[in-house]
């Protein structure tokens, strides 16, 4: 829509007055990492932040939600005639939110949830928070560290995906207006102004000045991964790192697109009302596929890390036409078993291109 | 009025009928009478407020709706126990149905060959008697069904009358015979050699343990069958039924959207499918 310039100092008094009327979330301090969590002070803003511990999905789709409230009648659900009927309302968890500071990668993994939980069947719990969110996106202009490969996977910039988004100049924050709501934001509570022709000029630079920073780490283009992985099922990568992974789920849990969820209900003490709550779940823990009669459909950890690489570069690409994989690295920075994606997606690469020392990809078995 | 595709239905059980040590009859009743509108080879996610949720195949035929529909049901889980512990005129949660079912409009016209291994019944059957009652539209009928004894036979009344009927081959047999049995004793594949059927035009449906899918299979294809006319209903953990949750995804399938019933010719290069 609109290019402004706001003033860094303008800042503060911007998140102040959206904390009236809004939930401000951005990141944080904690510890030596960072955290998205809601903001009762500018000062804790810290946009500097290199990556943060989860990604800001946790404020779309959070890592516990209630789904429904219900009630149990007093003879409970055991049914016999004329007992007083249950009552089961459904709970949306929403409140206008503004969050702030979303790195671009970040940025296209919400790109993707807003995807799986429009498509077929409406996710109205999402859905209605992400309608009552407004995305401030932030421009990197460093690499976080040696994890993240944003780059190999096309995420070092968004043109799309935010309402408002920040670049740093210096002194002053470009902000690209993207849309209405981003417009209202910032006409309301803050003061910005018109660009100048030096404004528009030290944008371009320091934008055109970030990209030589960032290195590629992949070994090869991101839009064959779909391709080379249909041909890496069988591949012994996966046996090892089944041997390396000890299943805690950190991969996953950490993952700003990783969406899978586990559904369980909680009861008070009294026994007359419950909840049914919706929490993360993760693909790397022994029982995600198990059914009641025992059945295990992905028992092996190889089997279960295999999933993981394949969800990321090759199943969601199918489903929903964008890789699975946006490059934030924190899969590789939580892991303790330093199980790498980006280097387990090179070692594929490198035995199709015939240069791993093990045996050859098995394509039929 | 806030709505959730995750927030069950509340229904009504009208009936409780035990059928072996581990399975019941639920026959269940949706508000107002309302059919539950499912097509054969559908699943429901049935709730039990307080306990959880679980997917359970829809047993009773559309042709057969009535204002009810029935699920049988193992007791095996955690909501399994809970429902099994409950009596007629319970209420019970209910969202559905969901998934791809059996196409019947592709079956009309071709004999069919049912191949139920125990529990696989319970699916099955909704489609059997959907076409036992449109029987004019389809050619012969036959029905292979194999449990590991004869206590856990499923659905006795509805077993007779199809061995009764001079218009369904029904053929049973048991894994290990009692003093009650004087029927085929042997696993479900040795049922299969007895038949000869028209492989060009028969379509095959079969669902049971993990474990039986490859020997059932191998006696479907060897008897020429090809692989789009072989019907599987798969089981798998499910939490949504929408495809969003994640646990039933077989590779990149989702088992409650794609299934649960699949061909053989979609899931035979889908390494996690059998």
């Amino acid at each position: 829509m609109s290019l402004m310039i706001l003033d860094k100092g303008a800042l503060a008094p911007l998140v102040n007055a959206l904390m009236a009327d809004y939930r401000v979330v951005g990141p944080q301090a904690k510890g030596p990492q960072f955290v998205f969590e809601p903001i009762t002070d500018p000062v804790q803003l810290r946009l500097d932040y290199n990556t943060t511990i989860l990604p800001p999905k946790k404020v779309l789709q959070p890592p516990q939600e209630r789904l429904a409230t219900f009630t149990l009648p007093p003879r409970r659900w055991g049914g016999q005639e004329g007992a007083e009927e249950p009552r089961v309302e459904p709970v949306i968890e929403a409140a206008p939110t503004v969050l702030l500071g979303v790195h671009t990668c970040d940025l296209h993994a919400i790109r993707l949830l807003d995807e799986v939980f429009s498509q077929d069947y409406p996710d109205a719990h999402y859905l209605e928070r992400r309608r009552q969110t407004v995305i401030v996106s932030m421009e990197c202009l460093e690499p976080c560290d040696e994890h993240s490969f944003c780059k190999s996977m096309g995420t070092l910039t968004a043109d799309e995906g935010y309402d408002l988004h920040l670049t740093d100049l210096g002194p002053a924050y470009a902000v690209d207006v993207a849309t209405e709501a981003g417009e209202q934001v910032l006409s309301r509570y803050g003061t910005a102004n018109e660009t100048t022709d030096a404004d528009v000029r030290r944008l371009n630079e320091v934008l055109s000045a970030k990209w030589p920073r960032f290195t590629y780490r992949l070994d090869f283009d991101a839009a064959e991964l779909p391709a080379l992985l249909s041909m890496a099922y069988d591949h012994p990568l996966w046996a090892e790192l089944g041997k390396r992974c000890l299943a805690c789920g950190s991969c996953t849990n950490v993952c700003p697109t990783c969406y899978c969820f586990n559904v369980l209900d909680e009861v008070n003490v009294a026994l007359t009302e419950g909840e049914r709550l919706r929490r993360w779940d993760s693909c790397q823990l022994d029982e995600f596929a198990r059914v009641a009669g025992g059945e295990n459909f992905r028992e092996a950890r190889s089997a279960r890390q295999r999933h993981r690489f394949m969800r990321k570069g090759k199943y969601i690409y199918e489903k929903f036409g964008e890789l699975g994989c946006v490059g934030c690295g924190r899969c590789i920075r939580t892991c303790v078993a330093n199980i790498s994606i980006v280097d387990g997606f090179n070692t594929i690469h490198g035995s199709v291109e015939g240069r791993a020392n093990h045996d050859n990809i098995h394509l039929y078995t | 009025m806030t709505t959730s595709i995750y927030t069950p239905e509340v229904a009504r059980l009208a009936s409780v009928e035990q059928m072996t040590a581990l399975e019941k009859l639920f026959t269940i009743e949706l508000p107002d009478g309302r059919n539950l509108g499912h097509d054969p080879g559908q699943f429901v996610m049935v709730s039990l407020l307080g306990v959880g949720e679980a997917p359970i195949s829809i047993t009773s035929s559309p042709s057969r709706s009535n204002g009810s529909f029935q699920l049988c049901v193992r007791r095996v889980g955690d909501v399994t126990n809970a429902l099994h512990k409950m009596q007629s005129g319970g209420l019970v949660g209910i969202r559905g149905p969901f998934g791809h079912g059996f196409p019947i409009e592709k079956m009309r016209g071709k004999d069919m060959l049912f191949a139920p291994g125990g529990l696989g019944l319970a699916p099955l059957r909704s489609l059997i008697n959907q076409v036992l009652d449109e029987r004019g539209s389809f050619g012969r009928v036959i029905i292979l069904y194999g449990a590991k004894r004869p206590k856990e036979l499923l659905f006795r009344d509805e077993l007779e009358e199809w061995v009764a009927r001079d218009d369904v081959e029904c053929r049973i047999t048991v894994d290990q015979g009692d003093e009650t049995w004087d029927g085929h004793v042997g696993v479900i594949t040795t049922l299969f050699p007895e038949v000869s059927i028209n492989p060009r035009n028969t379509a095959a449906v079969t669902c049971g343990p993990p474990i039986m899918y490859r020997f059932v299979l191998m006696e479907l294809l060897g008897k020429g069958i090809s692989e789009t006319q072989i019907y599987l209903s798969l089981e798998r953990r499910m939490k949504c039924g929408v495809g969003k949750c994640g646990h039933c995804q077989i590779n990149n399938l989702y088992c409650c959207q794609e299934g649960p019933v699949f061909t053989y010719a979609q899931i035979k290069g889908v390494e996690e499918a059998l």
